[in-house]
């Protein structure tokens, strides 16, 4: 696990396919309400995009640039922004998760305002898996060591 | 639905899922089970679920191949049964 | 002993086959899933949500409890991974 393993082939196109592909999954998040896609599917992708640069170079290439600590957060975070969502409707008088509320505090109407807590939940969901996917990948193919890269 | 295509993605199917579970190197199972996750998507595309077929391609076929890969990494590649 | 396996197979293969006809045909516009609360989604969803999606609309508003339990299950699994596989120096 700890050979050093270099292609250059491999390396560019990397390189060059993970950008389009963060774009895409971003796309698929954003665009849910519209298009087959959402959240989960979105994460996964935005996941796959960090598991790819794991097989081109190697873990501490993508611990440099989504550190562990980081990655923790991530995953708790999404969790916080899609209970949070719920604990502000039932703070403002409505029952848990019942974003028609959320027009008291956003300028739409409540129509829209469902519309935008549903976004809202789908970025948290989405936040969440992608660190799950990174966690969860990182950790079996290193055995817990995270170092190394896969040759 | 054609039900045409359907006979024939379903037989894609049931022969990719045997192979999967009879092939001796690990890998090739890993990589066999994407190709069941993948018919299984055009199946449910075919039938109108497009985002049962969306979460598929992406969870069946893409994150859980990578998992599996991972942990061939960390175990012997060939099964003894 | 593996005969035996062969035959407990096969009973449940012929016995789920057997369960299958009495299940209502694809896309069956009369079956039990189709006529209570399917058309009230596809007749409000606009008006109470503006989601054009109807599959975006009932997972993440009409049924929100089960996403949320859903993304808590992934990130049990996370923690878990974290727990049981991380090895610290």
């Amino acid at each position: 696990m700890t050979i050093e393993f270099k292609d250059v082939i491999i390396q560019t196109i990397c390189r060059l396919l993970t950008p389009p592909i963060q774009l895409y999954a971003l796309y698929v998040i954003a665009h849910g309400h519209y298009s087959p896609g959402g959240g989960f599917q979105g994460g996964c992708i935005l996941g796959a995009s960090f598991i790819l640069m794991v097989i081109a170079y190697d873990i501490g290439e993508v611990k440099r640039r989504m550190a562990e600590k980081m990655n923790t957060i991530f995953c708790s975070l999404g969790v916080i922004i899609y209970s949070g969502i719920g604990a502000i409707c039932l703070i403002l008088g409505a029952n848990y998760l019942d974003y028609g509320i959320l027009h008291k505090i956003l300028p739409v109407n409540p129509v829209r305002a469902r519309a935008l807590g549903t976004l809202g939940i789908e970025i948290g969901v989405g936040i969440a898996v992608m660190a799950v996917m990174i966690s969860i990948f990182l950790n079996i193919a290193s055995g817990g060591e995270h170092e190394g890269a896969l040759e | 639905m054609i039900w045409q295509l359907d006979i024939i993605i379903l037989i894609i199917v049931v022969i990719s899922a045997i192979a999967a579970i009879t092939v001796k190197d690990l890998l090739s199972s890993a990589i066999l089970l994407e190709a069941y996750s993948f018919l299984m998507c055009l199946l449910w595309t075919e039938m109108g679920a497009v985002d049962v077929a969306f979460t598929e391609a992406a969870v069946g076929a893409g994150i859980s191949t990578a998992f599996f890969i991972g942990a061939i990494y960390q175990t012997t590649r060939r099964t003894k049964d | 002993m593996r005969f035996f396996a062969l035959i407990v197979v096969l009973i449940t293969g012929t016995l789920l086959l057997y369960a299958t006809v009495d299940m209502p045909d694809w896309g069956d516009p009369y079956s039990p899933a189709n006529t209570h609360v399917s058309p009230r989604y596809i007749e409000k969803t606009i008006e109470e949500t503006a989601t054009p999606n109807i599959v975006t609309s009932v997972l993440a508003d009409y049924r929100g409890y089960d996403t949320l339990g859903e993304t808590t299950v992934i990130f049990t699994a996370g923690v878990v991974c974290i727990l049981l596989l991380r090895r610290f120096k």
